[in-house]
């Protein structure tokens, strides 16, 4: 063919055409330092093919599980069981939990997979060494419960709190309050039930004494699982509440006082809104006196302006004879419609417009400008823009006239879009049902306030 | 009788003494001391084959002692010996091969000739096949092979006691050749070969009739898929590949229990996820095949470039041909001193996509790493541009 060696010595004489394209670098290169560095986070041995497969392994079990795809999931998994058997003890230690959470959560969704199926991976997995005994049982029963086995959901509690071995840890000390927690859950749940059918029954009935000391019996064993988790810190909402209700059947409002006082106010608990919300229900249901409630409803304030308790809290705030709570009363209705969750809460804005009404001739013009003062600049374009007025008239006209009635005593006569259409529905022939008050408020309003 | 730490008779002795010059066998050992009597034979095997074999389990590695018979039992020592979590590695067996040799002190081994598979004539023509690149490459890599003179008996044949003389890595050697080829023939620069596909391109469109002129561009296409294809199969096969035996091997008569109750966890644990498994057969057991992939004219589904022309790559220059590209860049500007041997190391980002591209496609059809193939062509290139490096050589020392 053709002679490949001209073409080859050709380059030698004209040596500057032929450069070498890529530069291959003028530092130090030193191939054998690259093993090295390698193996530093294997301590100084070169990572084996069993290490780098299974680790492939594991991201391709990780791969299908988020794409749904079960069966590959599965079976990667039957490749995956080995490291149960590595040769590196740390691995060996790690493997049972990793192959516990996504072996259950595989049965939990294929489509093959049963009941059965995964109670015996469940108690397979348990007795795999010793410190995944608790959490797989708790897990376990979580799961049964999910499927409505509350019976076997309650056996396999009982069996995991009576489990000993060794030292607990303080890990193991709370997954066994947890334990012994929602196996008081579960009691009560069953109390719960008892309490129906006993309602359905009559005093006179026969089964009635068995039925309330049957449930009785419940409610003691409910209340020293449940009692003892209450004490850690943490949210334990469920709990407290059930644990609550018994009490209250019961009769011990002390008692119950003292949990919610404890759950809410303990400065080691997490903040928690709804330890706030069980108190203040209770201590209503409980008729307490206006200053505990108002107390316990400004803390509730500081956490979430915009709860719908708030509009309760305003109520009492305005009945009660303290100026200072009438000023927080306007702060806090500004507070709730500052949240653009509460734009559409028509007694919010029915509130704030009886409020305003109520303060400005009550001379306290200075409050509503404090409060106006920090939101003249989003307001308008926050409620009361063009957008929001057609859209508001056509959902709810009620609605729109309360926020027009507002407008129209926050940023002046005429500049509110919606209060042409507003003047237009009051002066319609038409009856509506609160058309005379709602001319009193464009009267007020056009006086200029 | 077996002795108390281990299931051989001298385990625990064996895995302690280190004399300096004594040459131990191990399983890995034991596999070099094999190539090297396929090596003895000329038979039609490379190394890297016989490798691809192990790792596809066609030939008993990694639970050989499975295969030993009952009266055998192996525990303690043994276990570091028997119980494998690698497979072999190219570089690690060439060099335990070349250990046992001059341990064994074997003289110059049968003389590899023309004839012989393991010649770079043969094994070019063999790869070239294998990546489906046209049959009218053999010439240059003949020609490749005459001028660096590694066709040459004495090159070629391995002689353990000359320590003066290089042992040759055939497969790799020859794929290297290849390598240099398509450098010559297309440049690779991310610029060059694509200008040469369109022309051939061009070409097909317009004669349809002729021997088509072999487009770059369209076997980058072809293979690129082919590859990936075959590299994500392998890839899930082995994350799925099974490394413990049915029995296990143990430490101590302490260990046992424990370690054949594991075993019986994971059996159980196996069987309980088989039938949550796809059902259909997943494994077709392919016999051992020298060859990966098959590409024939027939198969209208994948282009065969066998038969393609590289008429477009040459132009004519009075009574010879010429390549059209005129250019070559080197994998290597420098060497290392001698005493070291190294080369530089294949930094990737230095290097043309396409170069990259092939460096990867041969690396994965010999299982190996894509830096032993980089320093393989630099090496050939060393050989056939020596005019070159020995010029820059004393130009360096002048400046002294």
């Amino acid at each position: 063919m053709s002679d490949f060696s001209d073409e080859l010595t050709r380059p030698e004489t004209e040596d500057d055409q032929v450069e070498p394209s890529v530069p291959s670098g003028t530092g130090m290169h030193f191939p054998w330092l690259q093993k090295h560095i390698e193996t530093v986070a294997t301590g100084g041995k070169k990572e084996k093919d069993f290490a780098q497969t299974t680790g492939a392994c594991l991201s391709f079990i990780q791969e299908a599980l988020l794409k749904h795809q079960w069966q590959q999931a599965a079976e990667y998994m039957y490749s995956y069981f080995q490291t149960l058997e590595d040769s590196d003890s740390c691995k060996r230690q790690a493997a049972p939990e990793i192959i516990w959470k996504l072996g259950s959560e595989i049965l939990f969704y294929h489509p093959k997979s049963s009941v059965e199926t995964f109670n015996a991976f469940a108690d397979r997995m348990k007795n795999i060494g010793v410190l995944n005994y608790l959490k797989i049982s708790l897990q376990h029963a979580l799961y049964l419960l999910h499927h409505g086995m509350l019976e076997d959901a309650k056996r396999n509690l009982s069996q995991a709190e009576t489990w000993r071995y060794g030292e607990k840890s303080s890990s193991q000390e709370i997954l066994i309050n947890l334990i012994q927690a929602y196996k008081g859950l579960l009691q009560y749940y069953t109390w719960s039930k008892k309490k129906m059918e006993l309602s359905k029954l009559d005093e006179d009935d026969y089964a009635y004494s068995t039925a309330t000391q049957n449930m009785f019996n419940h409610s003691w064993k409910t209340s020293v699982n449940l009692g003892a988790l209450i004490q850690i810190p943490g949210v334990w909402d469920p709990f407290v509440k059930s644990y609550v209700e018994m009490l209250e059947f019961y009769g011990d409002q002390d008692g119950a006082r003292e949990v919610l006082t404890n759950y809410a106010y303990d400065e080691r608990f997490p903040s928690n809104p709804n330890a706030h919300v069980y108190l203040y229900s209770f201590l209503k249901r409980q008729k307490a006196p206006r200053a505990k409630l108002l107390s316990v409803l400004k803390i509730l304030y500081q956490i979430v302006p915009s709860h719908k308790l708030m509009l309760e809290f305003h109520t009492l705030l305005r009945k009660s004879e303290k100026e200072e709570h009438h000023k927080l009363g306007l702060e806090v209705l500004f507070g709730v419609l500052d949240f653009a969750g509460c734009t559409k809460n028509i007694t919010a804005w029915k509130y704030l417009a009886k409020y305003l009404r109520q303060i400005l001739m009550g001379d306290h013009r200075a409050w509503v400008q404090e409060e106006w003062n920090s939101r003249k600049n989003w307001w308008p374009s926050f409620h009361f823009s063009y957008f929001w007025a057609k859209s508001d008239w056509k959902e709810d006209t009620t609605l729109a006239c309360e926020k027009a009635f507002v407008a129209g005593i926050l940023l002046g006569k005429g500049t509110y879009p919606g209060h042409r259409n507003c003047t237009a529905y009051c002066l319609s022939p038409s009856p509506a049902p609160s058309s005379q008050t709602t001319v009193e408020h464009w009267e007020l309003a056009f006086h200029g306030i | 009788m077996a002795s108390v730490c281990s299931g051989s008779l001298d385990g625990v002795e064996y895995s302690q003494r280190r004399e300096k010059g004594l040459v131990k066998m191990t399983v890995p050992r034991t596999l070099a001391f094999c190539y090297l009597s396929l090596l003895w034979q000329r038979e039609t095997i490379t190394l890297s084959d016989l490798l691809r074999f192990v790792e596809a389990g066609h030939i008993p590695y990694m639970n050989a002692f499975q295969h030993f018979p009952e009266e055998m039992k192996l525990y303690g020592r043994d276990k570091g010996i028997f119980a494998i979590e690698s497979w072999p590695d190219y570089e690690d067996i060439f060099k335990k091969m070349i250990e046992v040799a001059t341990f064994l002190d074997l003289p110059r081994f049968p003389d590899i000739t023309e004839d012989c598979y393991l010649h770079p004539n043969i094994l070019c023509m063999k790869y070239l096949m294998e990546v489906n690149l046209p049959d009218e490459m053999h010439s240059f890599t003949c020609q490749v092979v005459k001028l660096t003179g590694v066709g040459d008996v004495d090159f070629l044949t391995f002689d353990p006691i000359a320590r003066t003389a290089k042992t040759v890595k055939y497969d790799v050697q020859a794929v290297a050749v290849i390598v240099v080829v398509l450098k010559v023939l297309f440049l690779l620069d991310d610029n060059f070969e694509w200008s040469l596909s369109n022309l051939a391109e061009k070409y097909n469109e317009e004669n349809k009739e002729d021997k088509p002129w072999f487009d770059f561009r369209k076997w980058y296409q072809v293979m690129k898929k082919t590859i990936d294809e075959k590299k994500e199969k392998w890839e899930k096969a082995r994350a799925k590949y099974l490394w413990k035996s049915e029995k296990p091997l143990y430490h101590s008569s302490i260990d046992k229990s424990v370690v054949y109750k594991r075993r019986e966890m994971v059996v159980n644990l196996q069987k309980q996820f088989s039938t949550l498994a796809d059902s259909t057969p997943t494994v077709e057991k392919n016999n051992p095949s020298s060859f990966q992939f098959n590409w024939t004219e027939e198969d209208t589904a994948r282009t065969c470039f066998h038969g393609h022309s590289l008429q477009g790559v040459l132009k004519k220059k009075g009574q010879s041909l010429l390549t059209k590209n005129s250019l070559y860049w080197l994998s290597t500007q420098k060497f290392c001193k001698s005493y070291c041997k190294h080369v530089t190391t294949y930094e990737e980002s230095n290097f043309s996509l396409s170069y990259r591209f092939i460096l990867n496609l041969f690396s994965f059809l010999l299982r190996i790493k894509t830096s032993i193939l980089h320093e393989e062509v630099s090496l050939i290139e060393k050989k056939l541009f020596k005019k070159k490096y020995s010029k820059t050589k004393k130009k360096s020392r002048s400046r002294k």
